[in-house]
């Protein structure tokens, strides 16, 4: 492997796991804030990349797709919480694993019915349909680049958010003391939804933009899921922080597995995140860092 | 002698007893597609009863549990010879232990976790075993590999059971399933069962009571691992092929619904699931291509109005029947005490 090569796997390897951060951030989000665990979360990942696949076409600007889809996402997510969530609160994890389990064969179907099973292509959009060119004659290109910047872009905002702002302070207090928060006047089941239809939008948002790279295929959702949970025990359960390092993590081990070691790639991932449970059982970083 | 025996185990044998006739029964009722669906229903059983003993009793709600049952498929497809009749005995008691040595060897691993990360972890190394499969060779890719000629029981030379007969086929899943519950009911009844229960229930009170609740939490994972081996045996035996998608999550996520849908906490409960849950899927695979919208739509009302479970839910009708034929009477004063 010379050093383009390299440098070329690495940049894709960071633009992985920034992708992968997109989804597991939504996921780490619901979790962390309202503790439902979410296996309809890939679904979530899916119908974006389904959306982007649709909208496209349909409007035929990338970028208005994007902001449609982003803002559909938010009004579904608002939907969904209020018509199945909202009463998982108070049940146990295991009521919530079998009724997001269902919505995912919900979803599966929903979308065999209305798109079919084939695999679709996404075009990359014209204005982001170029390489740059790194050394050796090797290029790379700039929608890739793109798509690294848009889940950095959405990392940072998150960031400043829940750090720097009133909301950002109501969510976090939230996320430890439900009825303290609400005794204090703020309205949760609202907080709640909010949080939920961001967290959808994340994944819409991650399945959108992944879309023309990754190619639009039936079963999208439960592998990316899987990979996300990966992520969230390596990170560590509801921390952002910790999201973000996994994510990266995983992207290098995957990647490069993919180069090195193809006939274990698919493996290499469990094997780490074996590793890293035998370390720290609880992940790398603890809740709310 | 019998008084004995509690009823719970006499209504089991009758239960095994009347299921035993199915393949006798007159055509309609005792077909070979009703001997092949009782089957796959046993076999469901046993699976479900496998992670019953962890859901239900010891409070591990796994999500990899298909791991095991493909595995145990896998072993038996993998081992059993090409050109004549495996040794019926030896693989069973190969892809039995074969599963349950994967669960313990997962067990070693997620037994430092709990909770939820328990639920992902299980997922995660059930995936990793699906991945092994899917992307090597080692079981002909996601083509899946064949077992090409049924296995033979025979005891000093005899043969016992001819498989390629549905009906054979039929009692020795109805045999293993009966095996499965008196192997279970044995073990809640001993001391590893009632140390199970009561780590489900308070788990640090057990460990400060000097209970080594990991050993008892390994031991109840490989037991379970090994048990769901059962049900991969039976299956890779019924349909004569297996493939990865057998170990893939959806897999474990019925088994879960099935106890689920039983009732948790109860051996009956986890058969009663499995039960519904094969019929309900024979039922809407007959209605749509789209099955799995019903079912799915299914599970999410399941859910939100049986939180208890089928069993839960016939104890709730029970007790509302006992209070409506109480409710009419007109409230009697009690009798004062020492008063004739």
């Amino acid at each position: 492997m010379d050093l383009t090569t390299f440098l070329i796997q690495c940049l894709n390897s960071v633009q992985y796991g920034l992708l992968l951060f997109l989804v597991a951030s939504g996921l780490t989000l619901i979790f962390g804030i309202m503790g439902v665990i979410n296996l309809a979360h890939g679904s979530f990942y899916m119908i974006g990349a389904y959306m982007a696949f649709a909208l496209s076409s349909l409007v035929g600007n990338f970028a208005l797709a994007l902001l449609l889809g982003i803002v559909l996402a938010v009004v579904l997510g608002y939907l969904l919480e209020w018509c199945f969530f909202s009463f998982l609160y108070e049940r146990e994890h295991l009521s919530q694993v079998l009724m997001t389990y269902g919505l995912i064969l919900v979803f599966e179907e929903l979308r065999s019915i209305l798109v079919g099973d084939d695999v679709h292509g996404v075009a990359v959009p014209a204005w982001l349909d170029g390489s740059i060119a790194i050394g050796n004659g090797m290029a790379y290109p700039v929608y890739r680049l793109f798509m690294s910047g848009v889940c950095l872009a959405v990392a940072a905002g998150m960031y400043a958010v829940i750090r720097h702002t009133r909301l950002g302070m109501v969510v976090r207090a939230g996320s430890t003391n439900r009825e303290m928060v609400q005794s204090l006047g703020i309205d949760i089941a609202l907080l709640y939804r909010v949080v939920f239809a961001v967290g959808m939008a994340l994944a819409v948002l991650a399945g959108m933009i992944a879309a023309p790279v990754a190619s639009v295929y039936p079963g999208m959702g439960g592998s990316v899921l899987i990979v996300c949970f990966v992520v969230v025990v390596i990170g560590g359960i509801g921390s952002v922080k910790g999201a973000l390092v996994a994510a990266l993590l995983i992207g290098f081990v995957d990647t490069f597995g993919k180069v090195l070691w193809q006939q274990a790639a698919g493996v290499l991932v469990y094997v780490l995140m074996a590793a890293i449970l035998l370390w720290k059982p609880q992940g790398l970083f603890r809740q709310g860092t | 002698m019998h008084k004995h025996i509690p009823n719970a185990v006499w209504a089991w044998l009758a239960a095994f007893v009347l299921l035993a006739l199915l393949p006798v029964l007159p055509e309609p009722v005792g077909s070979a597609f009703h001997q092949e669906l009782g089957a796959k229903v046993l076999i469901m059983a046993i699976f479900a009863l496998s992670l019953q003993l962890l859901v239900g009793y010891t409070g591990l709600v796994s999500l990899g549990h298909a791991a095991f049952f493909g595995f145990a498929a896998y072993t038996v497809a993998l081992l059993a010879p090409q050109s004549e009749a495996g040794n019926g005995w030896w693989l069973l008691a190969a892809s039995v232990g074969a599963a349950a040595l994967l669960a313990f060897v997962i067990g070693l691993l997620v037994m430092r976790t709990r909770g939820i990360y328990f639920i992902m972890v299980t997922l995660a190394f059930a995936q990793m075993v699906y991945f092994v499969f899917h992307d090597t060779d080692l079981g002909g890719g996601s083509d899946g590999t064949y077992v090409y000629i049924k296995p033979e029981f025979t005891l000093f030379g005899h043969r016992l059971l001819d498989l390629e007969q549905t009906a054979h086929f039929y009692w020795l899943a109805l045999l293993l399933t009966a095996a499965t519950v008196g192997l279970l009911a044995l073990v809640l009844r001993a001391r590893l069962g009632h140390a199970l229960v009561g780590i489900r229930h308070n788990e640090q009170r057990m460990r400060a009571a000097g209970c080594n609740t990991t050993a008892y939490k390994l031991a109840s994972f490989t037991l379970a691992g090994g048990l769901s081996g059962v049900a991969g045996f039976l299956f890779a035996v019924q349909h004569g092929y297996v493939n990865p998608e057998i170990l893939a999550w959806h897999q474990s996520g019925n088994a879960l619904l099935m106890v689920i849908l039983g009732g948790i906490g109860s051996l009956p409960g986890a058969v009663l699931g499995a039960f519904s849950f094969v019929l309900l899927a024979e039922w809407f695979q007959g209605m749509t291509k789209h099955w799995q919208l019903l079912m799915g739509g299914f599970i999410i009302i399941a859910v939100a109005v049986l939180p208890q479970g089928i069993a839960g839910g016939f104890v709730w009708l029970r007790e509302r029947w006992q209070a409506r034929r109480r409710s009419p009477l007109p409230a009697v004063p009690k009798p004062q005490e020492g008063t004739p």
